[in-house]
């Protein structure tokens, strides 16, 4: 790769990034692509497939992800440093001043009222979300995927199973699986 | 001491939210709402509800918040560098493997597993997130507050035509539950 860019510029870019696009998750993905590949050039296509392939296959906001791994392809570990620091931030700042109007005013008559409605639409949109992610789900390896659903549910809401032991369970099933037995071969 | 507990909380969260963004929330509910306290029920479905309107992942603004709730803005920083430390780490050993093209079949075989898995305890955040936002206090009938019900049945409306986006719908909501309120005041 010829061009280079500075760390200044990455810092930069990710920060105002990160401070604009609203709902996390997916939605980065295009902006990010717009700055580095379309306007910059300095990814290609099959690049950012494969650092979004990554990001998603990870723990953690795959927002963040996505961010420190085109940081890494630009500038390598200091360049992942500069994009992690720069898309926290705005989090932290926003957030941290948040906090202090939640904690004054969430008694406040009004306030309180706001965030009443709210909760209802979000609890709404939330089971509406499961459901969708449950249908997704199960489109492949309908019967093993549907057991470890219901599996992890009922560990958890009736044996209060630790959330941990849960999670390092199904990455193991999930791996043992799939090692031994082709994608085809899972009902 | 609070801040090294702070970053070794947020840390284990970090690690272990697999499967998209409210993946975290059961790690939340079981962390720092049951575990030790420092949100109630209620301030973490006000968090997932103001996080769609502000910039930023759930996972960092959870950190951020109940950081800077527990120990202000130094609990802030800590909670939030906690909370990404795991990704950065396995990111950059990952990354230094894959961009030597090498496949990484081990995380898509676990991901199979976790994927379905995590759907399962997401559904368990929604079921407490649905009880503490209808319900003010225990669940039972004279606890239901009306102005929520009608916010969840208009936004499960909404949601399901699929015509109005998230940070719409939120808006509508926080509109939906301050008429409702004012409404019951001027009733009685």
């Amino acid at each position: 790769m010829s061009k280079t860019i500075k760390l200044r510029e990455i810092f930069l870019a990710f920060f105002k990034i990160n401070a604009f696009t609203f709902g996390g998750g997916y939605t980065i993905v295009p902006v990010i692509r717009d700055e580095f590949m379309k306007k910059r050039g300095l990814i290609d296509e099959e690049e950012m497939l494969s650092l979004v392939a990554l990001a998603q296959s990870g723990p953690g906001a795959m927002a963040i992800s996505t961010s420190l791994l085109t940081g890494y392809r630009l500038r390598g570990w200091q360049g992942a440093l500069t994009a992690l620091l720069a898309s926290i931030l705005p989090c932290l700042l926003i957030i941290s001043v948040i906090f202090y109007f939640y904690e004054a005013f969430s008694t406040n008559f009004w306030v309180k009222s706001a965030l009443l409605g709210m909760g209802g639409v979000i609890s709404a949109v939330l089971m509406l979300t499961v459901y969708d992610m449950g249908k997704a789900a199960l489109k492949k390896n309908k019967y093993f995927s549907l057991t470890l659903m219901v599996g992890a549910f009922v560990a958890s809401f009736f044996f209060q199973v630790h959330t941990i032991l849960i999670i390092v369970t199904l990455a193991l099933l999930g791996l043992g699986t799939f090692s031994f037995f082709d994608e085809g071969q899972v009902k | 001491m609070i801040l090294l507990e702070l970053y070794w909380v947020f840390l284990q969260i970090g690690a272990f939210a697999f499967g998209g963004g409210y993946a975290v929330l059961p790690l939340i509910q079981r962390f720092v709402v049951d575990g030790r306290g420092w949100l109630t029920m209620r301030e973490m479905t006000d968090l997932v509800s103001i996080s769609q309107m502000t910039p930023g992942p759930i996972a960092i603004n959870s950190a951020t918040f109940v950081g800077t709730k527990v120990a202000g803005l130094p609990g802030a920083i800590v909670a939030t560098l906690g909370n990404v430390t795991p990704q950065f780490i396995l990111m950059m050993i990952l990354a230094f493997f894959i961009f030597r093209d090498q496949k990484i079949g081990f995380l898509e075989k676990m991901l199979k597993g976790l994927k379905p898995g995590i759907v399962g305890l997401i559904a368990i955040a929604a079921i407490s997130m649905f009880q503490s936002s209808l319900f003010e206090g225990a669940v039972a009938l004279e606890n239901l507050s009306i102005v929520s019900v009608v916010a969840f049945v208009i936004g499960f409306t909404l949601k399901l035509t699929k015509r109005f986006d998230l940070i719409k719908l939120i808006v509508l909501g926080a509109f939906i539950g301050i008429a409702g309120n004012l409404m019951i005041l001027w009733i009685g």
